[in-house]
């Protein structure tokens, strides 16, 4: 099928966008990659009036590294992410996570700013932005604000961005030294949405772990965070404390997400399987941890 | 997007440099970029499945990368360049299917190899494969098929269409031979 018609909008600057996204309020939309946006226009689930293409705005597509945090303009390409070395040695997380979303073609055009502002609970990336306690920075109207992961996310395909504001780049936070990663997720078919998925990221000192975070994917209406440290503290990876203390982590994940079942994978498998996903992370995650130091 | 009083759709001018050669047309905002190859410019040999980005077979290059063509529109194409099939070999009229060494490497190991059936999908195939083993020039199989894991083939199975993808990286380093002596 084909999009409905609409006014083709293509502003060069962040300002002339957010001016146009005033204009036109809720019969707009953002158009970045469209990877998302582009099927349900074709299938007619949306047709909006207005498209706001953000692709000849200068200053959006940069990946910059700080001590702090990854931070990535809104039109960086998921592939441009996942090949930045200086992102992947900063923060590896970001590409263990992005080689699973959709497939290279996808990617090549998809924006990973763009993905967070779809708010899909089936995306990997704004799991992602939750676990690394990212941040979105927005601007609008009356001027820019920074929006934190977790005010962000209000439902599933529902942000806290007004129709007249432009998501311009996220910052993905970095882990403290000593800290491994790890992302892994299940679908029916490479490439194709995942039943459900986690990243995690083990924090190890002195050989033990001194803090351990998981965020999931599929299972959960919004991204979450479940601190998995009072299970997993103190526990050495590896012993048989840590393989007791995984048995404890499988019963706070099972009780943490809040799958929906259906005609991919129910429920209760989701449930299962996410608690599968997290055990098998885990330990890839502290090896990982343990070769940084 | 329409005229009040006709209620035709308002048309941008859109040029896109196409194969190397700069094309234009003057279509509605909502024309997608694999329409824009067929419709206005005639060049059927991208081929439409589901256009909704699963089946990879409009899969085009933008400016190198591979693309879903059903996921971009015309209008967001404008001053890049699009590499289509007819545009992977060096025949002179690329509207004539290629023989021989006119054709580049994928094509060529896809006819050798039965890499196709009925050829729907084959667009999308050659797109991807050419792009990839610029990157990727001696893959083993099992990233060939990762590499092929974007476009959906209902006919060969895809035993043949692994086979091809190894067998270009080997006509690639042929002719790179070839052409050093």
């Amino acid at each position: 099928m084909k999009p409905a018609p609409f006014v083709h909008h293509a502003p060069v600057s962040v300002e002339e966008a957010v001016s146009v996204l005033g204009e036109v309020g809720h019969d707009g939309k953002v158009l970045a990659g469209g990877q998302s946006l582009i099927p349900i226009l074709n299938m007619r689930l949306a047709s909006p009036g207005h498209l706001v293409d953000i692709n000849r705005v200068t200053g959006l597509d940069s990946v910059e590294v700080t001590p702090e945090a990854v931070r990535v303009g809104a039109l960086v390409r998921h592939a441009g992410l996942e090949r930045s070395a200086e992102a992947y040695a900063a923060l590896p997380l970001l590409r263990q996570a992005l080689v699973n979303v959709a497939h290279p073609a996808i990617r090549n055009r998809g924006t990973t700013v763009g993905s967070i502002a779809h708010a899909d609970a089936a995306g990997e990336m704004p799991a992602i932005l939750a676990l690394t306690d990212g941040v979105v920075e927005v601007a609008g109207p009356s001027g820019s604000r920074e929006v934190a992961w977790s005010d962000f996310f209000l439902g599933a395909l529902e942000t806290s961005l007004a129709a007249e504001e432009l998501a311009v780049a996220v910052r993905f936070g970095r882990f403290p030294a000593g800290t491994g990663t790890a992302f892994t997720e299940a679908a029916r078919r490479h490439g194709d949405y995942a039943m459900a998925g986690v990243g995690v990221a083990v924090t190890v000192t002195d050989g033990v772990v001194s803090g351990a975070l998981a965020s999931f994917v599929s299972v959960t209406d919004v991204p979450s965070v479940l601190d998995l440290g009072p299970a997993l503290d103190g526990a050495e990876p590896g012993s048989g404390e840590w393989d007791a203390a995984l048995d404890t982590v499988a019963e706070a994940v099972r009780g943490h997400v809040e799958p929906e079942g259906d005609i991919h994978a129910s429920a209760d498998y989701r449930r299962m399987l996410v608690t599968e996903l997290t055990r098998r992370a885990l330990p890839r995650a502290a090896d990982r941890a343990g070769a940084d130091t | 997007m329409t005229d009040a009083t006709t209620g035709a759709e308002t048309l941008h001018d859109v040029t896109v440099t196409v194969n190397g050669v700069r094309r234009s047309a003057a279509v509605p905002a909502r024309r997608l970029l694999s329409d824009f190859l067929r419709h206005d410019l005639e060049l059927t040999g991208t081929h439409v499945g589901c256009e909704h980005g699963v089946c990879g077979a409009c899969t085009v290059l933008v400016d190198g990368a591979p693309m879903r063509s059903c996921l971009m529109f015309a209008v967001t194409a404008q001053d890049h360049e699009v590499t289509t099939v007819e545009g992977l070999c060096s025949a002179p009229d690329a509207r004539v299917a290629p023989t021989g060494e006119s054709m580049n490497p994928v094509q060529q190991a896809f006819a050798e190899c039965h890499g196709l059936q009925c050829g729907f999908c084959t667009p999308g195939f050659l797109t991807t494969v050419t792009a990839y083993l610029e990157e990727n020039p001696s893959p083993t199989s099992e990233q060939a098929r990762e590499a092929i894991s974007g476009n959906l083939c209902r006919c060969t199975g895809y035993q043949n269409i692994v086979k091809s993808v190894l067998r270009a990286a080997d006509i690639r380093t042929e002719r790179a031979a070839e052409e050093l002596s």
